[in-house]
């Protein structure tokens, strides 16, 4: 006995306006519309239905809306439609549950409880149009000493350095969970743009090593296409420790998903299942995870700085203290909104906690331990927008990540169903039929465009604060202020209630 | 070159030194823990006397290390071709992660030896213990060959727990008269014969010009193969939500 779930999602098509062209039938990859001969009608079997709207987009009449289902179970606070559906999917299976994309789930967002300062009358606002806005950041390590050789002249010791124009970059998507053609965009766009774009722990496709300067590779507990060269390409290497979509689990790539070209890129057979398990298996400790930074900074020379990427979980800033002190020039924290390709649904809505709030009490704790400047912070986890970005950097971040916003940039209307494969917009597939509908020469120019909206609007509110650098806003906690917070949340952010002034 | 290390040597100093070397041939004399020896080198060949630290040839690329003495942990972990040859013994996470190039211990290994080992195209990596492999040997494997000899006479069994657990492509050959009881049933572990036996004496010849050990002597023996057991393979059974 299967359980009928009911759709969830209904497909509505305006007769008055469809000419049966089939557009939406081609465009779909769940099948979900076909052509009914006998009724010389477009028909739709809404139950496949996923809602990512392309055939609402394609649709040269806009004849296609898909609308919340009126199917509901009998109305209950307690048993919402989605736990009921979980739990006859367990029963009619006996599988773990897996979802995509970042957690969808009624938390708080502390972002949309902080509001940002603005100058007036004293310290006068700065127009980013007539004068000159600094954005550019620099990640790595600041604590170098100063030294001066017999002449009195500087000696350079400062550890090697990532130049940012703006405090963005995307985040590691690995090749494998999106297709090749969002890896070109990322990887134009981060060369365009004078920023960085992340290979995921999938591997560097040969065709993007010419990215390398734009490009951060990453080193995961499996360590799919790491060696030397793939090293030597890049220009900062980071660890993977944890996910901020699912802390304390691994990746599994479904030998279905190797493809020849993911194959070559991860060096690992076709069809053979791709395992990079939750730990790394050689690191137990701090000095087990210095042991592995320090053997990356041996095989690069120094010439690269390493980032440590590490799960927003309960005691994050003894464990961020713990990795500025294993020698990483840069700690990425990543919050539990992060997105994923496929994560167990459990650990993606129950495990970790918000970005902001780790990313306040880690700021607080390096610079109580006076280790601030020996390591860059860069956040992750759901920045959604400029604003989202100005707040990060207020609450103590040098630079954030962006994933499932610039997924949106190419096309991805958040569907959160990545784990098909069969993504009917491009990104989350390796179907070459679907692949080749995200065009990376319009791909990477709407990722420009973004980011470059994104940095004016970062000047623009930098401005109203009368900053002119974005370094003298980075941990600049009088400038933002709580609303609806409770005392343990505005301490914990280390900010004030709006109202209160200093 | 030759370059002799003490106590004081700092690792750094004495990576840069090898890689500045413009010899093939660079010799360490009196190593005593240094990290991070021949990592990330190729096309060199090193001989260590002493004890080299942790790391020594991760990511090696091509070329020769030879140890006289022991190896710590993390030898030639994320290993991509060359070759590294232990008189003695070689601590945890031996060859972890290594997806090309060959590693020989004429003694034991400790604990996660040939973790997460692959295999890619032609490049096939494969590690030989000379005595007994500590606990997890082969885990998550997924391509290339470990073999085993139990030439050790302490008396300890010749692998220990959780042996090839998630291994889910490669080999691993054991010297032993009888099988582990360890072995998780998701390996399938046969006596070796037919295409087996001659890859198996090509390795351990192999092993014998290093070690200067009698390879028909080690081949007079009783050899298990573990694969992973098709029939009985791990299903994590996901649902779509």
């Amino acid at each position: 006995m299967a359980t009928y779930i009911p759709e969830e999602y209904e497909v509505v098509r305006n007769y008055d306006l469809c000419t049966n062209c089939g557009a939406c039938e081609k465009q779909c990859a769940n099948c979900v519309h076909k052509f009914n001969k006998a009724a010389n009608k477009m028909v739709a079997d809404s139950s496949k239905c996923v809602n990512c709207h392309r055939c609402v987009c394609i649709c040269p009449v806009h004849a296609l809306k898909i609308v919340k289902s009126q199917d509901v179970y009998r109305n209950n606070c307690n048993w919402s439609a989605q736990t009921m559906n979980e739990v006859y999917r367990q029963a009619d299976t006996g599988g773990v549950l897996l979802s995509s994309m970042g957690n969808p789930n009624e938390f708080p967002n502390y972002f949309d409880k902080i509001l940002v300062n603005a100058s007036q009358v004293t310290n006068p606002p700065i127009d980013p149009l007539r004068e000159p806005m600094e954005t550019t950041v620099y990640l790595g390590k600041k604590d170098a000493e100063i030294k001066r050789d017999e002449k009195g002249r500087l000696i350079d010791t400062l550890s090697p350095q990532l130049k940012l124009n703006m405090p963005i970059m995307f985040s590691a998507m690995s090749y494998g969970s999106i297709s090749y053609n969002a890896h070109e965009s990322l990887a134009r766009a981060a060369e365009e743009l004078g920023i960085f774009y992340n290979t995921g722990e999938g591997g560097l496709h040969k065709d993007f090593y010419k990215y390398g300067k734009n490009t951060i590779v990453q080193v995961a507990s499996g360590r799919f296409g790491v060696h030397p060269e793939y090293l030597e390409a890049a220009a900062a290497i980071e660890i993977k420790m944890g996910q901020g979509a699912k802390p304390g689990i691994g990746g599994h790539l479904p030998g279905m998903k190797i493809s020849d070209d993911v194959s070559a890129t991860r060096m690992i057979p076709k069809g053979v299942d791709a395992i990079s398990p939750a730990p790394h298996h050689d690191i137990y400790s701090i000095e087990d995870l210095r042991q592995l930074i320090y053997s990356i900074k041996e095989a690069t020379q120094y010439k690269k700085p390493i980032i440590v990427k590490i799960a927003a979980v309960h005691n994050v800033a003894a464990i961020a203290s713990g990795v500025a002190r294993s020698g990483a020039d840069v700690i990425a924290i990543d919050g539990f909104r992060g997105g994923t390709g496929a994560a167990p649904t459990r650990i993606r809505d129950n495990v970790g906690i918000p970005m902001e709030l780790a990313l306040a009490r880690v700021d607080e704790r390096l610079r109580q331990e006076g280790i601030r400047d020996s390591v860059s912070v860069v956040a992750a986890g759901s920045v959604r927008s400029s604003a989202d970005v100005v707040k990060a950097v207020a609450l103590g971040a040098d630079a954030c990540y962006i994933g499932t916003a610039a997924l949106l940039a190419l096309g991805c209307h958040l569907c959160r169903s990545c784990h098909t494969g069969k993504c009917n917009w491009g990104i989350a597939t390796q179907n070459p039929e679907l692949v080749k509908r995200l065009n990376p020469e319009v791909g990477y120019k709407r990722l420009v465009n973004l980011l470059t909206a994104w940095n004016h609007e970062i000047q623009e509110m930098m401005g109203g604060m009368g900053i002119n650098s974005i370094e003298a806003l980075k941990g600049n906690r009088l400038m933002l202020r709580g609303v609806g917070l409770n005392e343990t949340e505005l301490r914990v952010l280390g900010i004030k209630h709006a109202g209160e002034d200093i | 070159m030759v370059i002799e290390i003490d106590e004081k040597t700092d690792f750094r100093t004495l990576n840069e030194k090898i890689r500045a070397s413009g010899d093939k041939a660079v010799l360490l004399n009196g190593c005593i823990g240094q990290r991070y020896i021949a990592t990330g080198v190729s096309e060199k060949d090193i001989t260590v006397h002493g004890t080299p630290g942790n790391a020594l040839g991760a990511y090696l690329n091509g070329g020769n290390v030879y140890v006289y003495g022991n190896a710590q942990d993390a030898t030639g972990d994320t290993m991509n071709g060359g070759t590294i040859v232990v008189h003695g013994n070689a601590g945890d996470a031996t060859g972890y992660a290594m997806r090309g190039g060959k590693i020989y211990v004429s003694g034991n290994t400790g604990y996660r030896a040939g973790i997460h080992m692959k295999a890619y195209m032609d490049l096939k990596p494969v590690i030989v213990i000379g005595g007994r492999a500590g606990s997890f040997l082969g885990e998550y494997q997924a391509g290339g060959i470990i073999v085993v000899l139990g030439r050790h006479n302490d008396g300890q069994p010749i692998i220990n727990n959780f042996c090839g657990t998630g291994m889910h492509g490669g080999k691993m050959y054991l010297r032993c008269d009888s099988l582990p009881k360890s072995i998780p049933t998701q390996i399938r572990a046969e006596k070796v014969c037919g295409k087996d036996v001659k890859e198996l004496k090509d390795i351990v010849c192999d092993y014998c010009r290093y070690f200067d050990a009698d390879a028909a002597e080690l081949l007079d023996a009783s050899f298990f193969v573990l694969t992973p057991n098709t029939d009985n393979p791990y299903k994590r059974m996901y649902t779509n939500n």
